[in-house]
């Protein structure tokens, strides 16, 4: 973490030729607001200091604000925007795993007969149309086109709270999710079969059934619990890099005010310090989701403890 | 088994793995089967107890079992015999167990999948086999996962899984060849033991004649998925009627005998894809003639062989290679 931030600060305000204060205090700023911020920042002390002042800004005053919208402090505006993208991207795994999971395995079990390559063909789909796209054309079917009919109870694009009204909170978030979760589950299907079929190929499959156990208890618990070890760090890093912004195309498409919302329009305005905020929390949670996943793998894979 | 033939359908034409294997294994008897890499032995026993089951696979002929035939039985059936009453045991331990489950509970999986036990009994009961295949301190190391064990250790607790319940017969593929020459020894110790305990069968396939010598009490010898001989180990180890079963004797360095090069059987193994329509070792004999363009059926008494080679003829050619060979240097 503390690597990354050093990265990040180096970025904004040691690339030479750039002048930070003009860049944090904003396209159209006066030179009075140029001085503040280069006071405020210390931009004419050494670096270091300069570093150790903005990392006092943002955590520990937390009164690091935007100078695009004057006086917003950057990180409530993240901490307003987190719950939106972990509503997102939770209901999103949840999905995504249950049907990833279950189109790998039921294509692993039926290799060979049709449903398998049909599963495989969804998956590919799911994989290879973009989000953003597919969004829009979920927001033209249940928003306009079948609005009136079939699709008269999707209520319009935004995010409504969890706290204010769990079942709105749910239905702003059907189309969002499935969205989000189509592409995963397209690559865990896809994933989870490969590493399945090469299961069933291992020596020990081979005594399993030499013991008499049945083929259904032989994938699920032999093949499957084996097979899901490298699933299990994959969703690690994708959950994390997600909650960090990486939903940004499907919040943008689907109006939900979320963290990736946030750095997508911080990035288009310039507005440095959110950015700087922005990024700063996505890699916190990169950091994190790498360190659960490590954790876990020592936990799922015994083979790994003793090391 | 009589006249099983398995063969798989492959891209570059028909395999015949195995082509008219017959024997029969009595109560508490070890048969050894021997013969080179790709001879069929592996695939026959495979094929008996319903473990080559893809589409491109075709197996003919009769396997009983206890006077009940086995072969192309459902594979719901054919389960609660292996396991139960047919037990089996590969050749690489290290990879024979499922890596990220307890020994113990791998062992109480096939004890509950073929009887009643509780859990608790059937961790007791693997306690026990644990102890029973030399194991120390096996109500610790039950719970100890495969890679907490050596080459040999693992191997004894697959032999342990695989006695777990009391089967009448146990085939063993192989189950020494991926160990060092001591834990050979030993394991195929703990075989024997157990076989004495078990009342059980054996059939040990091998390439080894050494482990042969030691263990089985009658012979097959297979060449290209084709019976090349059969019969009382003493006598086929003593007086090996089919050229490829005296030479592979011959081939077994001796202490005794000082040489620099290692005895051979000249040639290669013959493709299982071009198998001749004649006998199958003819291609490397050196005493081949007309007759063998037509394919040996094993003839004998108790002592069977399939060569065309006279009784006389095989003695005289026998006694002949062997001074040869120990006379070479």
């Amino acid at each position: 973490m503390f690597a990354i931030s050093v990265l990040v600060f180096l970025i904004f305000f040691a690339t030479p030729g750039v002048d930070p204060a003009a860049r944090i205090a904003g396209r159209s700023a006066t030179p009075q607001v140029v001085q503040q911020v280069k006071h405020e920042f210390g931009l004419d002390r050494p670096l270091p200091i300069r570093y150790a002042l903005m990392m006092d800004h943002l955590f520990i005053k937390q009164d690091l604000s935007s100078y695009i919208n004057i006086g917003d402090r950057v990180v409530p505006q993240i901490e307003a925007a987190a719950p939106v993208t972990l509503s997102l991207v939770f209901g999103a795994a949840v999905i995504w795993m249950i049907a990833g999971v279950a189109g790998g395995v039921i294509a692993a079990a039926n290799r060979g007969k049709p449903i398998d390559p049909l599963i495989m063909f969804f998956g590919i789909a799911a994989i290879s149309v973009p989000a953003y796209w597919l969004g829009q054309v979920v927001n033209l079917i249940t928003q306009s086109k079948l609005h009136s009919s079939l699709f008269s109870w999707v209520p319009p694009s935004g995010y409504v709270a969890l706290s204010s009204s769990p079942g709105e909170w749910a239905l702003h978030l059907l189309f969002p999710w499935l969205t989000l979760a189509a592409l995963y589950a397209g690559i865990y299907a896809r994933v989870l079969r490969a590493e399945l079929v090469n299961a069933l190929n291992e020596d020990y499959v081979r005594t399993a059934r030499a013991k008499g156990i049945s083929e259904r208890r032989i994938l699920l618990r032999h093949a499957l619990r084996c097979s899901l070890i490298p699933i299990v760090s994959l969703f690690g890093l994708d959950f994390g890099s997600l909650i960090g912004g990486a939903a940004l195309l499907t919040e943008v498409v689907f109006g939900l005010p979320g963290v990736g919302l946030l750095t997508y329009t911080a990035l288009q305005n310039l507005d440095l310090p959110v950015i700087m905020g922005a990024v700063m929390y996505g890699a916190f949670f990169v950091v994190l989701a790498n360190t659960v996943v490590d954790v876990a793998y020592a936990f799922l894979d015994p083979r790994v403890r003793l090391a | 088994m009589e006249n099983l033939q398995v063969s798989f359908a492959t891209r570059g034409g028909v395999v015949r793995a195995v082509d008219g294997l017959s024997f029969a294994v009595g109560r508490k008897e070890v048969l050894g089967v021997v013969g080179e890499s790709g001879s069929g032995k592996s695939v026959a026993m495979y094929s008996m107890l319903g473990l080559l089951r893809e589409a491109n696979v075709s197996v003919s002929g009769s396997v009983k079992f206890e006077d009940r035939e086995i072969l192309g039985l459902a594979d719901r059936e054919m389960r609660s015999i292996r396991g139960g009453d047919i037990g089996m045991i590969f050749q690489d331990p290290m990879t024979a167990l499922t890596p990220v489950y307890r020994v113990g509970w791998q062992i109480a999986e096939q004890i509950r999948a073929h009887s009643d036990a509780t859990k608790a009994q059937a961790r007791q009961r693997a306690i026990e086999l644990l102890g029973e295949v030399g194991i120390p301190e096996p109500a610790r190391r039950v719970d100890q996962f495969p890679h907490e064990f050596s080459g040999g250790m693992r191997q004894r607790v697959v032999i342990a899984m695989a006695l777990s319940c009391n089967p009448k017969l146990l085939i063993a593929d192989e189950p020494t060849t991926a160990l060092d020459v001591t834990t050979q020894a030993q394991i195929l110790e703990l075989m024997g033991r157990l076989q004495e305990t078990y009342d059980s069968s054996i059939v040990l396939i091998t390439h080894d004649m050494g482990v042969i010598s030691e263990m089985a009490d009658r012979v097959v010898v297979m060449y290209a998925g084709r019976p090349a001989e059969i019969g009382d180990r003493r006598d086929v180890i003593r007086t090996p009627q089919h050229p490829y079963t005296w030479g592979l004797l011959g081939a077994v360095p001796r202490v005794e005998t000082k040489r620099s090069r290692l005895a051979t059987i000249p040639g290669t193994p013959v493709s299982p894809l071009n198998v001749p329509t004649g006998c199958a070792f003819a291609p490397r004999c050196a005493h081949r003639f007309s007759q063998c363009d037509e394919r040996p059926v094993l003839r004998g008494d108790g002592h069977q062989d399939a060569c065309w080679l006279s009784d006389e003829q095989k003695v005289t050619l026998r006694q002949r290679d062997v001074t040869s060979a120990s006379s070479h240097d």
